[in-house]
């Protein structure tokens, strides 16, 4: 048992726990943070794609000595079929500004970095320590965490779930509901090491110059799902997921994605002659605004994945996980300021903050777009990405047929394969879910 | 009983990669952890301490983020922590750190008490040498004990150790005198988790820091590069086998296997049929 | 600081050490037997020696006459021009303040320029007392030794887990020590009848004079360990059994071959196996003639641990498996499938010869 008392106790050094905890303690909170993992960042996953605007909000200098690997200069938007894919490329000279907007990270370096700033804040974490309970009052309201150490005990004024998007500590509380298999995705990812000069020749890139490729398409085969790939500064990220409801029942494997993705004869040039030297598998809430559970109530608050708090549509997560943070732990330090005691009443603060921000607004936003991708799935993962491919296909070869004939071919293939009125329903449930 | 255990922070061979163009070490985010072999001799002492009392201090010779790793043994329960860290100390070999650690261990002794027994890990997987232990037992004229699989038992009265000590083709019962180094053979013990209040005081835990003359080092001219007689000449990767494997199908079946085997290793097949008819 | 710059990197040896020649090995002897690491040290220092134009010796340090002088008479017949002997009493068992004494005295009476111990666990607990003693430079568990331009011993080992390899020099410091892992080096052929000088060396110590005292011996026949580090065959399994049940596959493989048996590391975590078993880095080295690993994948920690073997099968079902880029025969096979089959080949092969013969 641990004798002293904190303000605040954070389960978690993720994203999310890591902006609570630094936040609180740069406003003076005594913060203690308990990481399961060895050292921060050795469970966790990410792509990674790093948001300036969040981290800024938190560790304005963070460029100074955070380890980010490349700013993005180029996004890459594919549509794929088993054999080509349609693509949308940006690249912007304009995104070699003195203060990028994304970055790629490896969360396992960044994650340390962000702990160690946190540490230098004046939080104790300890790792290797797996909270398995709250503690109550008689009256429940949470005091403290009970861990897997032996005289495992500690107590605070609040307990701060940031424990990832699991959240067994909180589930097995009670304080939400198990996460169902529609609601996550599950994701794979590798890294695939190869040396700089390879990756900036590949890629077209000069300096700390990045590409992202987001793609969809039949890489999925019509589950719903992304696939990606990111180019760090000596390693090339690359990755697949899709919703664990769609996996149940196909005898589709993440990894069999994966291996398929990476032998795309679009993808296979990019990685050949690679090392892969990681392997992940991790999920992400894909539920978006109808699955957050309640986020607070007396002595504990949630923050990040653990509050289904992720933008599947923009694939934004570890923003929205360090601006909950941040905002909880601001919620958390101006009641202390107040002397106001960590009751739910007082935590509705914390609500009231999340729904002025972006997080909540642009989580409201797409609040009916994971029932349409879940619904409109296999045409959104099959059909249409063969369909444009062959339209693209059609269109682009030269072969004496006339461009009009063309057209009414191409605008044909998409009647045939799907009802004009199939068609015309699925822009209008798209457009209606996305306004 | 106060007890010392040297212990050092190395790269994990596991995650290390070799740059393919130029033949050195990929450092970027390759983890450190406390070498494996030094967990066995950390966790013994923890017993022996538990068992007899005292306090056990762990040493580490390394660059200023080997602190990880000395924290890392205190929540393990060890109770003090000394990092000797100076840029004189870069490059030695084992000839010169068994120097550094053997001022440092003195050093420890007059500051904290005397060390009747310390302890080395077997080897380091990135030295991967053996020799430190012996090297700071013959320094510091301890009576040396390698290759220990149990500590059979301490006679604090009488100032003397059993132990059984791993040899070729057998295992020693050794009895010797205090002072002793042990090196400590893997595999001997599991290192404990230590408790809530453990990792807690070794999170905020202050830790010794010293340089060379704050370990009492004179002559830098013993320490580091210049105090290693070896030098590396080059640095080149693992050639691969010149001649790649034979790949057999298994349509050959298992009887073209057992044939190839016997063509390549033709003295195996008379000592298996010397051993198939000794049965 | 006058000179901060590495004293050693350039050839200019010390006045004192030049009259430092020859080529020695320090041979294990004990409970009367050689360790066939000297041998295998004598059939590589003759080569050394004979690139040097000096004579080759080995050290033969026991506690009887008799078991000396054989393993002396071995040292000739395994190349050696001469050998030097201490015999005591004292030197009967294996103890390291008696051992460092011998060779340290051997050393500075006699001056060789180079010294070649085995990296067993009795190389390896004296060579560090012996090179700290005469502060000298150790090449540690080297796997090739060469003489360069200069005429100094280049000693090359592996580095980093095995990821790399460094060649190491001692340029300025006399003897050049390196110690050697059992069958990295290949087995001289034996000249039978072969003679040469034998110097004797008084030891100069009594018992009591001695600190540590070997108490009791349990050699390992008696208590029943695993023989994997000396086995000629080794048969091997890794997580590609997908079972504990399935191990007994490898077993039956070993009992038909009368080889030992052992496994990759996570098999021990998993419990299949003792920890005495595990091959690789973090457990045994192996050098058997023959080396079978089924359903392992070869990653570096466990490549390390069987490099040495002569023969290499590997069965896989991944044809792409880092095993097989350094196994000589490669089956891409079921191995829980195909276990069974080699078995049983070699139990027919066996018991028909055997009949026949
Ligand atoms: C493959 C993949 C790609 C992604 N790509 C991106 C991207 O490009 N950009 C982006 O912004 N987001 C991305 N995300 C989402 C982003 O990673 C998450 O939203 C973000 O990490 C959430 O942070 P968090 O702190 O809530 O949770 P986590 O980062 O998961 O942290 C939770 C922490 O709590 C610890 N923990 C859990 N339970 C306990 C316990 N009981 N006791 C103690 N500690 C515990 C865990 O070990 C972990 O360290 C991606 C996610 C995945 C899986
Ligand atoms: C510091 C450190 C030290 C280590 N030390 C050691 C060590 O000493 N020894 C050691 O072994 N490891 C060691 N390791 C672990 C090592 O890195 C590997 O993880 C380990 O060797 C893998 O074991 P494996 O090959 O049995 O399992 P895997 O890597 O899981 O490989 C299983 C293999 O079986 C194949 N397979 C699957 N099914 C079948 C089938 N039916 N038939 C045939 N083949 C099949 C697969 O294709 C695969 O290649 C160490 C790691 C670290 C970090
Ligand atoms: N830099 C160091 N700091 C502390 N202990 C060390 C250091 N190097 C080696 N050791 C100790 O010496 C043992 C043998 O190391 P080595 O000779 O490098 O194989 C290790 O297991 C450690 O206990």
């Amino acid at each position: 048992m641990i004798e002293e008392k904190f303000d605040a106790i954070v389960v978690g050094a993720g994203a999310s726990g890591n902006a609570c905890a630094y936040t609180m303690a740069k406003l003076g909170l005594k913060v203690l943070q308990l990481e399961r993992g060895e050292y921060p960042g050795s469970k966790n996953v990410q792509g990674a794609i790093l948001y300036a605007d969040a981290l800024e909000k938190i560790i304005p200098d963070f460029r100074d000595d955070a380890p980010l690997e490349r700013h993005i200069v180029e996004q890459r938007q594919w549509t794929m079929t088993d054999s080509a894919h349609v693509g949308m490329h940006f690249r912007s000279e304009e995104f070699n500004e003195d203060r990028p907007n994304r970055y790629t990270i490896v969360r396992a370096q960044f994650d340390k970095w962000f702990s160690r700033k946190v540490r230098e804040a004046g939080v104790t974490l300890l790792c290797e320590t797996t909270v398995t309970e709250l503690l109550r009052n008689n009256s429940g309201a949470v005091i403290g965490v009970r861990t897997d150490r032996a005289d495992g005990v500690a107590f605070a004024n609040i307990v701060v779930l940031a424990e990832g998007v699991n959240g067994l500590v909180g589930q097995r509380a009670g304080l939400r509901d198990v996460v169902t298999p529609e609601s996550v995705a599950l994701a794979v990812k590798e890294m695939h090491f190869l040396p700089r000069e390879v990756i900036e020749e590949r890629f077209n890139l000069k300096g700390n110059e990045g590409v992202v490729i987001e793609a969809m398409g039949t890489i999925t085969k019509g589950m719903t799902g992304t696939a990606f790939l990111y180019t760090n500064a000596e390693s090339i990220s690359v990755g697949i997921g899709c919703l664990v409801s769609d996996f149940q029942g196909t005898g589709q494997t993440p990894y069999g994605l994966l291996e398929a993705f990476k032998n795309h004869p679009s993808i296979k040039s990019l990685l050949a002659g690679s090392e892969c030297k990681e392997y992940a598998a991790h999920l992400i809430p894909e539920g978006g605004y109808k699955a957050i559970p309640q986020l607070y109530g007396d002595g504990w608050l949630v923050v990040g994945d653990a509050g289904q708090f992720v933008n599947a549509v923009h694939r934004e997560g570890s923003n929205l996980a360090m601006t909950t943070g941040r905002i909880a732990g601001e919620t958390i330090a101006w009641l202390k300021v107040r002397r106001d005691a960590a009751t739910a009443a007082n935590l509705s603060e914390y609500q009231r903050r999340l729904d002025a921000s972006f997080v909540m607004k642009d989580l409201k936003k797409y609040k009916n777009i994971p029932d349409f991708l879940h619904k409109s799935g296999a045409h959104l993962f099959g059909l249409y990405p063969r369909l444009i491919a062959q339209a693209a296909q059609t269109w682009f070869r030269v072969d004496g047929k006339d461009k009009r004939a063309k057209e009414s071919e191409i605008i044909k293939s998409f009647t045939r394969s799907r009802s004009l009125s199939g068609l015309l329903g699925d822009a209008f449930k798209l457009a209606r879910a996305w306004r | 009983m106060h007890i010392a255990v040297c212990m050092k922070q190395v790269p994990d061979s596991a995650q290390i990669r070799v740059h393919p163009v130029t033949n050195t070490i990929m450092r970027q985010g390759v983890p450190t952890i406390i070498n494996p072999y030094d967990l066995f001799a950390l966790e013994e002492a923890l017993r022996l301490r538990d068992k007899f009392g005292g306090e056990v201090t762990v040493l580490t010779m390394g660059p200023p983020m080997a602190e990880d790793s000395l924290r890392k043994a205190l929540t393990f329960g060890a109770d003090r922590a000394v990092l000797l860290t100076d840029r004189f100390f870069a490059g030695s070999d084992t000839l010169a750190t068994s120097f550094a650690l053997s001022a440092a261990l003195e050093k420890i002794a007059a500051e904290f008490g005397e060390t009747p027994i310390v302890f080395t890990g077997k080897q380091t997987i990135d030295g991967d040498t053996a020799q430190v232990g012996p090297g700071i037992a013959k320094r510091l004229g301890l009576n040396q004990l390698t290759y220990v699989s149990r500590i059979a038992e301490v006679d604090q009265a009488g100032q003397t150790i059993t132990v059984e000590r791993r040899a070729e083709g057998g295992v020693q019962l050794l009895q010797t005198r205090l002072p002793v180094l042990i090196t400590m053979l893997e595999g001997t013990n599991e290192i404990r988790r230590g408790s809530l209040a453990d990792a807690y005081r070794a999170a905020s835990a202050k830790l010794v820091s010293w340089n060379a003359a704050d370990a009492g080092i004179v002559d830098l001219a013993k320490c580091g590069l210049r105090g290693s007689p070896t030098i590396v000449k080059k640095v080149f990767a693992p050639q691969a086998r010149a001649e790649a494997a034979r790949m057999l199908a298994v349509e050959d079946g298992a009887e073209a296997v057992m044939t190839e085997i016997f063509v390549r290793q033709p003295a195996l097949e008379a000592e298996l049929m010397r051993f198939a008819s000794g049965q | 600081m006058s000179d901060t710059s590495r004293a050693s990197t350039k050839k200019a040896l010390p006045e004192h050490f030049k009259a430092y020649k020859h080529v020695w090995v320090a041979v294990e002897l004990e409970h009367g037997v050689v360790h066939p690491v000297s041998f295998e040290l004598l059939g590589e220092g003759r080569k050394l020696a004979d690139k040097r134009g000096v004579d080759l010796a080995g050290v033969v340090m026991g506690g009887d006459e008799a078991s000396v002088l054989a393993a002396a008479q071995e040292c000739f017949e395994y190349g050696a021009d001469l050998v030097y002997t201490v015999t005591d009493k004292v030197l009967a068992d294996y103890r390291n303040e008696t051992a460092t004494k011998a060779l340290t005295d051997l050393v500075n009476s006699y001056k060789p320029e180079i010294l070649l111990l085995g990296a067993t666990n009795l190389g390896r607990d004296l060579a560090g007392s012996v090179a700290t003693t005469l502060r000298t430079g150790l090449t540690a568990d080297s796997t090739g030794l060469e003489i360069d331009d200069e005429g100094s011993l280049a000693a090359t080992r592996p580095t980093f887990g095995g990821s790399l390899l460094c060649t190491i020099m001692t340029l300025n410091f006399r003897p050049q020590m390196a110690t050697v892992r059992p069958r990295v080096m290949a087995m001289p052929a034996r000249q039978p009848g072969r003679v040469g000088r034998i110097v004797e060396h008084p030891l100069g110590l009594a018992e009591d004079e001695v600190v540590t005292k070997v108490l009791k011996f349990i050699a390992d026949r008696a208590s029943n360990k695993a023989q994997l580090a000396y086995a000629d065959i080794v048969v091997a399994g890794g997580l590609g059994l997908r079972s504990a049940e399935n191990f007994q596959l490898v077993k039956s493989l070993a009992e038909v071959l009368g080889a030992e048996y052992g496994g990759s590391r996570p098999l021990v975590q998993k419990g299949w196996i003792t920890a005495e078993r595990q091959i690789g880095q973090t457990g045994k080295t192996i050098r058997p003639k023959l080396y079978i690993a089924a359903g392992i994948s070869g990653a570096i920690q466990h490549r390390v641990g069987v490099e040495g073997a002569d023969l290499i099968v590997a069965i896989n079902t991944d044809p792409n498996a880092q095993i097989f880029q350094f196994a000589h025969l490669g089956i891409v096979a079921d191995a829980i499938e195909f276990l069974p089959r080699l078995t049983e080949a070699f139990r027919s092969y066996l018991s028909v010869n055997r009949l026949a013969g």
